[in-house]
């Protein structure tokens, strides 16, 4: 397989993005993304990656550009956190609705105010319903296998949305990571050059963008949807094919010893890796816990969870960010409306941690599965529980 | 196109528009408004661009009544994303036609990029987006269909409404003469960003019109262009007097026609005798509640403008140092 490396993570993703042969970026500096547009820039400068690079003047612009260089027909890439995630929210919808297939990597990071450059999910997760593929990721050679599949997805024609994947920001962004690189050609014979579905061109005129009456918004709406929940099938080709290429194979919802479990804790994102280290520590002790990690955000992946929650009676949804004034967290909300029509359901409890860079250690997981443990013994206790916040 | 004085203008209409071409780009059957001067200006705009191009459109007017699924007026491949972002989309699809030029995926000539926005997406929601694609040398052309207020939301005032216009949101009152400001100076803002190319231009001067679209596209770089397009709807004028209310605003002055050459001022269209601005107001109803001494206030500061614009057409120095960078070859 391909040289074994030592990279920074921001790095890697950067050289997937260069093996892919993207040909349009259009970026705005923002931490903890800057270090993949920065070395993207570079590569562009040195003529190492045939493309263009937008030194656009906003995040808003940044998703404009990249709208239109998809629609031209060009390969299109940007990364963004945060705030410029925030600012281009407009356009994501618009991106996704004219069904581009823009590659983008959210360095997840929370939202102000108070401003905070560190790691939490609040970024993406006001952008749930933006119509795009979102996926999440766990380390470094997750991040660049990703971030190379993202573009094969995204372009196939029976696909054609927009897609993000998610690296938790300097936890995975600014860290060194042992990772398999891929050659050139190897990349080249799994993603193909890109072949667009309509372009701007004057040989042969579209309209793109025009606006709806009451009598076809809804229509719209619909063959969006069908879109997105369709475009399952076709991710799973992708990591099926990328599985047989590589020997690395993924799944909607990743299980980490889950045989026999009664307690489930389920979380996405970086996390996951110190939740096995307390699952880990817990089976030793003779606790029956198993952990579950959604890679899949949208289209969210229901069936797979269900079928992953076999036997469990207790599910921990450990969210990182929160639905304020709502029901706890996004992916608590979801996982509950995933289990409600089971007959037999287990019990859902619902936990935040990590916000804004707080440090979460394996036993902050062990304290939560033992605290879950005696809220069901009780009976209903919180809505849901903020990890170590200070009164 | 060099002195392209009134009477010579005219003789020229009269004379040589069979030399225009007869291919329509903005079809008809479009939802624009009875005597719309943008619609106008569109239409001759787009002949003027010609086949090659493509059009990003800001939301507004003119996106609004050519786009309706699953209808279009639009001959060119044309694209509308959002309101404030057109200068974006634009620098995004010159950005991917340079890659694909590089890399051999485009057959045939190198289209033009044009950028199309009314008055509210260009100078005000839009100005950030435009202000970056002209200072990283877009090669494109924009144009501003000014007419002078938010029409296509119900004639709210933008930063280009003149001063004691009468608009939903600058109503005139007991304590308001309408608008309350004179308007935003967007060639002024355009030269600022040292592009080569920047002018007015207006659909009643039909060949001063064709000729700077042509000059503008044939400019390598960022180009602005804004159209004074004339709305009966908004202006409250009589749908049948449009290109002569446009003809009205250059002949007292208000909207002169000029064009910045690498800096250089020059007028294109000369009035050799101004009317008095009373002329142009008195036709709209969104001036009627103006009295004399407010009109001879708006008359002195037009006057005060078009002599300064003459001196800067006079003077030898350009607005900045015309000095193109060259393109970055192997180094």
């Amino acid at each position: 397989m391909g040289p074994r490396v030592g990279m920074e993570v921001s790095i890697a993703v950067s050289r997937a993005v260069q093996l892919a042969r993207a040909e349009a970026i259009a970026a705005y500096p923002i931490t903890p993304q800057t270090h993949i547009v920065e070395h993207l820039s570079s590569l562009v400068a040195n003529g190492d990656l045939e493309a263009e690079f937008v030194n656009v003047e906003s995040e808003h612009s940044a998703m404009s550009a990249s709208v239109g260089s998809a629609a031209t027909g060009a390969r299109t890439y940007t990364a963004t956190s945060s705030q410029g995630l925030a600012l281009m929210h407009e356009i994501l919808f618009i991106a996704s609705g004219m069904r581009l297939p823009i590659v983008m990597t959210v360095a997840n990071r929370a939202l102000s105010a108070p401003l905070s450059i560190w790691n939490d999910h609040g970024d993406i997760m006001p952008e749930r319903d933006i119509g795009w593929i979102q996926i999440f990721v766990e380390n470094g050679q997750e991040a660049f296998d990703h971030s190379v599949m993202a573009f094969k997805i995204a372009e196939d024609h029976r696909v054609l949305l927009p897609t993000i994947i998610n690296l938790d920001g300097f936890i995975l962004t600014h860290v060194v990571e042992p990772l398999e690189m891929l050659e050139q050609e190897t990349v080249d014979r799994f993603l193909p050059p890109l072949t667009p579905y309509l372009k701007l061109d004057p040989k042969k005129p579209v309209t793109m963008g025009a606006f709806a009456l009451p009598e076809l918004y809804t229509e719209t709406k619909m063959a969006h949807q069908m879109a997105l929940t369709n475009s399952y099938g076709h991710i799973l080709e992708v990591w099926r094919e990328w599985g047989e290429l590589t020997g690395r194979h993924y799944q909607p919802v990743e299980r980490y010893r889950t045989e026999g479990a009664r307690v489930l804790l389920l979380l996405m994102g970086s996390l996951a890796e110190v939740a096995e280290v307390a699952v880990d520590e817990m089976r030793e002790a003779g606790q029956a816990v198993g952990l579950l990690k959604p890679r899949l955000w949208r289209p969210f992946p229901f069936a797979d969870l269900r079928a992953a929650m076999a036997g469990a009676d207790l599910v921990i949804v450990c969210d990182r960010a929160m639905s304020l004034g709502g029901a706890a967290g996004p992916v608590l909300a979801e996982v509950r409306s995933a289990f409600y029509p089971l007959a037999q359901r287990p019990q859902v409890l619902g936990y935040i941690v990590g916000l804004g860079g707080r440090d979460v250690q394996p036993q902050v997981f062990k304290d939560i599965v033992s605290h879950a443990l005696k809220e069901i013994e009780q009976g209903p206790g919180e809505e849901f529980y903020l990890v170590g916040v200070r009164g | 196109m060099e002195k392209f004085g009134r009477a010579q203008s005219q003789k020229f209409d009269t004379y040589a528009s069979r030399l225009l071409p007869r291919e329509e780009f903005f079809t008809s059957g479009h939802r624009s408004c009875q005597g719309c001067g943008e619609a106008l200006a569109v239409r001759w705009v787009c002949k003027a661009i010609g086949k090659d191009a493509i059009i990003a459109h800001a939301t507004g007017c003119m996106e609004i009544v050519s786009s309706g699924l699953p209808q279009t007026a639009w001959m060119h491949p044309w694209i509308h994303v959002a309101f404030e972002n057109t200068s974006a989309v634009a620098s995004g699809i010159e950005a991917a036609l340079k890659v694909l030029e590089r890399k051999g995926k485009l057959s045939g000539a190198m289209p033009k990029v044009v950028a199309m926005g009314g008055d509210g997406g260009t100078s005000d929601i839009g100005l950030q987006a435009l202000s970056g694609a002209l200072e990283r040398g877009t090669n494109f052309t924009y144009f501003c269909w000014d007419n002078e207020a938010y029409m296509n939301t119900g004639i709210q005032r933008s930063s280009a409404t003149p001063y004691g216009a009468m608009t939903t949101t600058s109503p005139p009152g007991k304590r308001s003469i309408g608008q309350r400001n004179w308007k935003k100076d967007m060639v002024a803002i355009a030269v600022a960003h040292g592009i080569p190319y920047v002018a007015t231009a207006s659909p009643s001067y039909l060949f001063d019109l064709y000729f700077k679209v042509r000059k503008a596209l044939e400019t390598p770089g960022p180009a602005y262009i804004n159209v004074l397009s004339v709305c009966p709807t908004g202006w409250r004028s009589a749908t049948d007097i449009s290109v002569r209310l446009g003809r009205l605003a250059v002949e007292t002055g208000v909207f002169p026609l000029y064009e910045v050459v690498d800096g250089k001022y020059r007028l294109t269209v000369e009035v050799p005798k101004m009317r008095p601005v009373k002329d142009y107001l008195k036709p709209q109803g969104r001036f009627r509640h103006l009295r004399d001494p407010e009109i001879n206030f708006i008359q002195q500061h037009i006057q005060a403008n078009y002599d300064l614009l003459l001196q800067k057409c006079q003077s030898p120095f350009p607005e900045f140092a015309p000095v193109h960078i060259p393109e970055v070859g192997p180094r």
